[in-house]
């Protein structure tokens, strides 16, 4: 292994490799920031530049740059104006924007960044050691342990039930999982509920929700209400970066734990960053005690830590079936397969053998580009952070600019911008409504995986009986239940002791 | 009746609009010998939707204060003295125009135009420093998107194009 190591450091460590990723991770990061341009496409748009490049491993120490710092850009959108580019970092919003709207943006986009920094890190330590003997555990899973990983993934919208809100937040989940009925389905032959509208036939698109669940609704709430527009904090509190070694301890075994967590979801094919960050935050919100627990969702370092952590140690985990298999577990993955291939490379069990400096180099590559990240992004993240301080009259406009342009950019299709505006003001209502708006985007996300994978167990078994004769699908169905149910049962059980 | 309950009686409307079509869905031949249906799943969340719309609308009202405890100090009761409807609506139906105009006016017209537009809405009144600002934005959004990244927006209108 050491010889690989040393290996891929004399690969990555030139100055056109070095020149290659500091680029990489500028330009993703950039585009990234684009509400609409997450991973996958960015990556797609770069391939044509690799393959132009035609030295594999300097091609993909450029892809895995763009792939972190789009990442990273994703998380910055989040943050700042609360809409989620990508799936991956839905729950990253959940706390950094709150955080950013008391004034802490600059701390919110530095925990982002150690965070993303930590589990890309160690997800490649993880990667290079056990790459092997993980992508054999991969294959373990079936339709029967995804389907229950999705209800485990779900558990995320206990963050959601709080006082008085706990069957307002599984209505929504509901809706969600309704809506993601909606359209053409892997498994079934003709696209359901579509009301006859040809522009549904494929579903009600990600971006568009997201856009209109989180992103409009700020907006609209910053216009209906001046004051809540006005930054209580002052520049200076906006770009100040710093983190107190108390918060540094708080976030310390969050990011240890869900970087490995996030690894581990991550190797498994079709699992990914999403599940990853979901369980991640719902994980670290139900071990959190008393007041902690309660910060959940209005601005907890942890709860922004704990997806940023996951998600970017998924991606890295990801890798593993893709370079040790030769199986893309995710849709960047397998764009990146394809670059592969058209750069002569075939990935699969004898890419170590074959290939040994293009494998080690993109791990290599993976060090250097979290590296350049951090070192790039930290000196970026006061000017970053002094975006909210521009005056309504001109911040206000961009924000709804850019989610449209977000949601119009995908699809290219003007129907899209109608289903968003109609979506934004009934998602203004719900929140004045006092309904939570994360548990629909949650139950949209998973709710095409979990359909697809219930129904592929249900066929395969003929019944729902592998709920419980498969020992690893009862355990996950059973920690999902809990994790759902345990914490609305403490918050009712707490209630006649607080009033 | 208080918001949240109009709402969830919305959401019975959906739900059960949504299961009168899950119920009736018409099956292929084949798929009526899979264990799992199309439609098995839609069933079953139909149903819930519907019981959980209507534990919200017979479940006793919240208090005004309740919901400004759980909420984010957003507050239905403020709405019509104290929130700007007017410039909300406007922005509204700005966007509305903007998701039309934006393919048949092309979108350096149209962008140029709803940022000004939406500035001006919300009270922006120098227009030697919004005009510009939003020419440029427009520019440089569409040189990125179209001719870096290869994703096509037509720029101009229609006639010119």
């Amino acid at each position: 292994m050491l010889e690989g190591i040393l290996l891929g450091l004399a690969t990555a460590f030139t100055i056109k490799n070095l020149l290659m990723v500091i680029a990489g991770c500028l330009i993703g990061t950039l585009i990234g920031m684009l509400p609409g341009l997450g991973p996958m496409s960015i990556i797609a748009i770069m391939i044509p530049i690799a393959i132009k490049i035609g030295d594999p491993s300097a091609a993909l120490i450029l892809l895995a740059g763009v792939y972190y710092g789009a990442i990273f850009g994703g998380s910055t959108s989040s943050i700042l104006i609360n809409a989620p580019g990508v799936a991956g970092t839905v729950a990253t919003s959940f706390d950094g924007y709150p955080m950013a709207r008391k004034g802490q943006a600059g701390k919110a986009l530095t925990i982002a960044a150690i965070a993303s920094f930590s589990g890309g890190t160690i997800g490649a330590i993880l990667l290079m050691g056990f790459a092997p003997a993980l992508s054999s555990v991969a294959l373990l899973f079936h339709s029967a342990e995804y389907f229950a990983l999705m209800i485990v993934g779900l558990s995320a919208i206990a963050a959601f039930a709080g006082k008085g809100m706990v069957v307002k937040a599984l209505l929504m989940t509901v809706m969600g999982l309704l809506m993601s009925t909606v359209g053409e389905s892997a498994l079934f032959n003709a696209p359901r509920f579509t009301m006859g509208i040809s522009d549904l036939q494929s579903g009600f698109s990600f971006i568009t929700l997201a856009m209109a669940l989180f992103a409009l609704p700020e907006a609209l709430y910053l216009v209906l209400d001046p004051k809540r527009g006005k930054q209580s904090s002052t520049s200076n509190e906006i770009k100040n970066l710093r983190i107190t070694k108390e918060e540094a301890i708080k976030i310390a075994p969050v990011i240890g734990r869900q970087s490995i967590q996030g690894f581990l979801i991550g190797v498994m094919p079709g699992a990914g960053a999403t599940i990853a960050s979901f369980l991640g935050y719902a994980v670290e919100r139900n071990i959190a005690k008393g007041e902690e627990q309660d910060e959940f969702g209005k601005g907890s370092i942890k709860g922004l830590a704990a997806p940023e952590a996951a998600n970017n140690a998924a991606c890295t985990g990801s890798f593993v079936p893709l370079l040790t298999l030769g199986i893309p577990g995710s849709g960047t993955t397998a764009i990146l397969l394809g670059a592969l291939i058209a750069l002569n490379v075939n990935p699969g069990p004898r890419l170590m053998i074959d290939n040994p400096d293009v494998f080690w180099a993109v791990i290599i590559s993976m060090y250097i580009g979290n590296l350049v990240l951090i070192f790039l992004n930290l000196p970026m993240i006061p000017y970053i952070a002094k975006l909210l301080t521009i005056p309504r009259n001109y911040l206000i406009p961009f924000i709804l600019f850019f989610t449209m342009i977000g949601a119009y950019i995908g699809q290219n299709n003007a129907t899209e911008l109608l289903i968003l505006v109609g979506l934004g003001v009934f998602a203004t209502l719900l929140r004045f409504a006092n309904y939570p708006l994360a548990p629909l985007l949650i139950g949209f996300i998973l709710g095409g995986m979990m359909e697809d994978n219930f129904a592929r167990a249900v066929n395969l078994t003929d019944g729902i009986d592998f709920m419980y004769e498969r020992p690893m699908t009862l355990v996950l169905l059973l920690i999902g239940l809990a994790m759902i149910a345990v914490p609305i049962y403490r918050r009712r059980w707490k209630k006649p002791s607080q009033d | 009746m208080v918001l949240d309950k109009w709402i969830a009686a919305l959401f019975l409307v959906v739900s059960i609009a949504y299961g009168y079509t899950s119920f009736t869905y018409q099956l292929l031949p084949f798929e009526r010998n899979m264990s799992f249906l199309p439609n098995t799943l839609p069933n079953a969340l139909a149903i819930i939707a519907a019981v959980l719309s209507l534990i919200i609308i017979l479940s006793p009202s919240q208090s005004v204060g309740d919901e400004e405890s759980s909420g984010d100090n957003i507050n239905v009761a403020r709405l019509v003295k104290d929130y700007e409807i007017g410039q909300a609506s406007y922005l509204i139906i700005a966007m509305i125009v903007y998701a039309l105009a934006l393919r048949p006016t092309g979108f350096l017209v149209s962008t140029t135009l709803f940022l000004m537009a939406t500035g001006w809405i919300l009270g922006e009144r120098k227009l030697h420093i919004m005009t510009p600002i939003a020419i440029f934005s427009a520019i440089l959004i569409w040189y990125l998107v179209q001719e870096t990244l290869g994703l096509y927006l037509r720029p101009l209108p229609w006639f010119l194009m």
